[in-house]
C-alpha cells in the first residue's frame, strides 16, 4: 500500500499504486490502513476530493472477474455512513409534515437505508423542519450538541433557511444556521417530499466525496 | 254578493320575525342588573358590551342560567385601539353546547386597570389570560398563576400592542467562543419591505412623478386637465 499525497496536515486516503492493482495483491483492510490519520474535528471550509466512487469503480471493473473487491476503509466506512443515515426527527412546523411524506411509501426514504430516530445520541444526521423560535434555538443547540460526531445537518423550507415569512417577526431565529452549521439547505415553503428525499442525497453524495474520518 | 277580496290592515301584516339571537341579547341586557350594557347582532353574531369590573358575575350568569347555559369558553383575547382613551378590548367567546349557540362579549379595559380573572368560573380560562397577559400586558386580578405563556424567557415587551417594534429588540445566535446561544439587540441586514400593492402593473392608484400635472393642465399653453382615472 502506498500513500498518495505525504502532507500530514489533512485527510489521507490509501489508494493502491498500479504495480498492486496489476498484480492483483490487494487485500483490503489489515493494519496496513491504519495509516490513515484522524486529526479531530475540521472546522473550515471542506475539503472535497474528487468522487471516490468513479475511482473504485474503475478500479474494480478491472478486478471483477477476479473474485474480489478493492476498496479502501474511509470508502468502506463512507458507503456504510451514507447508506444508513439515521435521521433525528426535529418537526417544528408545516414542513414537518412533508417530511413525514418523505418516510411514507410513495417515496419511502427507509429504501436508502434510513431510519427515523428519537433520541439525538443514536442520530447522525437532523433535519430542522419548520420555523426556528427564539425560545426553541438553546433546546435546538443541545440537541445537537448531543449528536455523536461525525453528524450531519439539514435544513428544510424557508423559515430555516433564513427565517422565511418570519425574517422580521420578533420571536423567530433568522435561519438555523445562525444556531448549528448546516450542510443541505432544501428551499420550498414548504419543500415537497420529493425535494427533501433530493437534498438527503445531496447529502449522501456530499458525505461520499467528503469523507467522514476526518471532518 | 260576498266581497271575496280580503282587506288587508297594518294589524294583520305579519311583524318583522325577531331574529331569535336579538331576543336572547335583549333578555340577557334585561337581566344583567346593570352588569351588560347593550347588545347587538352582527353576521348572525350576537355580542354583548359588558362591563369589565363585573364581568366574573356576568360570566357566571351566561354559565348557570337555563336559557343560556354558555358552558364552554371558547376563547379570551384583546384587541388594542392605541387612540383610544380606555386602550383596550378585552374579548371572550363562549359556546352553549346545549342550546347550540354563540356568543361574543366585549369589555373596555384601560392600561392601568385590572381585570378579574375568570378562572373561579371557567378554569379553562387560566392559559387564555396567560396569553393575553403576554401579548397585551393586561394584569388579571385573582389568576392562580400569572405567567407569560408564549414568547422568550425573559421577553420583553407585549408584541400584539400596536406600539411593540415588529422585530422586536432581541436576536439570538451561537456563539463559537461562549459556546452556547447568545442574545443581542436586532441587526438587520436587509430593510423591511412593505407590499402594499400600489405599483400600476398590480392595479393599484399610483402616480408616476410628474404626473399630477397632467391632473390640472396647462391653461398658458393651452393644454386640458386630464385626469388620472387610477387615482
Amino acid at each position: 500500500m502506498a500513500v498518495k499525497d505525504d502532507t500530514k496536515d489533512k485527510a489521507q486516503f490509501i489508494l493502491p499504486t498500479e504495480d498492486e492493482m496489476n498484480r492483483g495483491s490487494l487485500v483490503q483492510g489489515g493494519p496496513q490502513t491504519g495509516g490513515l490519520e484522524v486529526q479531530g474535528v475540521q472546522t473550515g471550509l471542506y475539503t472535497a476530493g474528487a468522487d471516490r466512487d468513479v475511482t473504485v469503480r474503475e478500479m474494480n471493473k478491472d478486478l471483477q472477474d477476479q473474485g474480489f473487491l478493492v476498496t479502501s476503509t474511509a470508502d468502506i466506512i463512507n458507503w456504510a455512513r451514507t447508506g444508513s443515515l439515521h435521521w433525528m426527527t426535529f418537526g417544528l412546523a408545516c414542513c414537518a409534515v412533508e417530511m413525514m411524506h418523505t418516510s411514507m411509501p410513495r417515496y419511502d426514504l427507509e429504501r436508502f437505508g434510513t431510519a427515523p430516530r428519537a433520541s439525538p445520541r443514536q442520530s447522525d444526521l437532523i433535519i430542522v423542519a419548520g420555523t426556528l423560535t427564539n425560545k426553541m434555538a438553546p433546546a435546538f443547540r443541545k440537541i445537537y450538541d448531543q449528536m455523536p460526531e461525525p453528524r450531519y445537518v439539514i435544513s428544510m423550507g424557508s423559515c430555516a433557511n433564513g427565517g422565511g415569512y418570519y425574517h422580521f417577526g420578533y420571536s423567530v431565529v433568522r435561519g438555523c444556521d445562525r444556531i448549528v452549521p448546516v450542510d443541505v439547505y432544501v428551499p420550498g415553503c414548504p419543500p415537497t417530499a420529493e425535494a427533501l428525499l433530493y437534498g438527503i442525497l445531496q447529502l449522501q453524495r456530499k458525505i461520499r466525496r467528503t469523507g467522514t474520518i476526518v471532518r | 254578493m260576498a266581497d271575496t277580496t280580503v282587506e288587508t290592515t297594518p294589524e294583520q301584516v305579519p311583524a318583522v320575525a325577531v331574529h331569535p339571537l336579538d331576543a336572547l341579547g335583549a333578555s340577557i341586557v334585561a337581566r344583567g342588573q346593570g352588569a351588560v350594557l347593550s347588545h347587538e347582532v352582527t353576521n348572525g353574531e350576537l355580542t354583548i358590551h359588558v362591563d369589565i369590573q363585573r364581568i366574573v358575575e356576568t360570566l357566571a350568569f351566561l354559565r348557570a342560567d337555563s336559557s343560556c347555559q354558555f358552558s364552554l369558553i371558547v376563547d379570551i383575547t384583546a384587541v388594542d385601539w392605541p387612540g383610544r382613551a380606555k386602550r383596550f378590548d378585552m374579548v371572550y367567546h363562549l359556546l352553549s353546547m346545549y342550546q347550540n349557540r354563540r356568543i361574543r362579549l366585549k369589555a373596555q379595559v384601560g392600561e392601568e386597570e385590572m381585570v378579574p380573572s375568570a378562572t373561579s368560573v371557567f378554569p379553562g380560562a387560566n392559559w387564555f389570560e396567560r396569553e393575553v397577559f403576554d401579548m397585551f400586558g393586561l394584569v388579571f386580578s385573582g389568576h392562580p398563576d400569572l405567567r407569560r405563556l408564549l414568547t422568550d424567557y425573559g421577553f420583553r415587551g407585549h408584541p400584539l400592542r400596536k406600539d411593540f417594534p415588529l422585530t422586536g429588540h432581541n436576536e439570538v445566535r451561537y456563539d463559537e467562543v461562549q459556546k452556547r446561544v447568545i442574545y443581542e439587540p436586532v441587526r438587520l441586514t436587509q430593510e423591511w419591505r412593505q407590499f402594499d400593492f400600489l405599483s400600476p402593473w398590480e392595479g393599484g392608484a399610483f402616480a408616476l412623478p410628474g404626473d399630477e400635472k397632467a391632473d390640472v393642465g396647462d391653461p398658458q399653453k393651452g393644454l386640458p386637465a386630464t385626469p388620472n382615472k387610477n387615482r
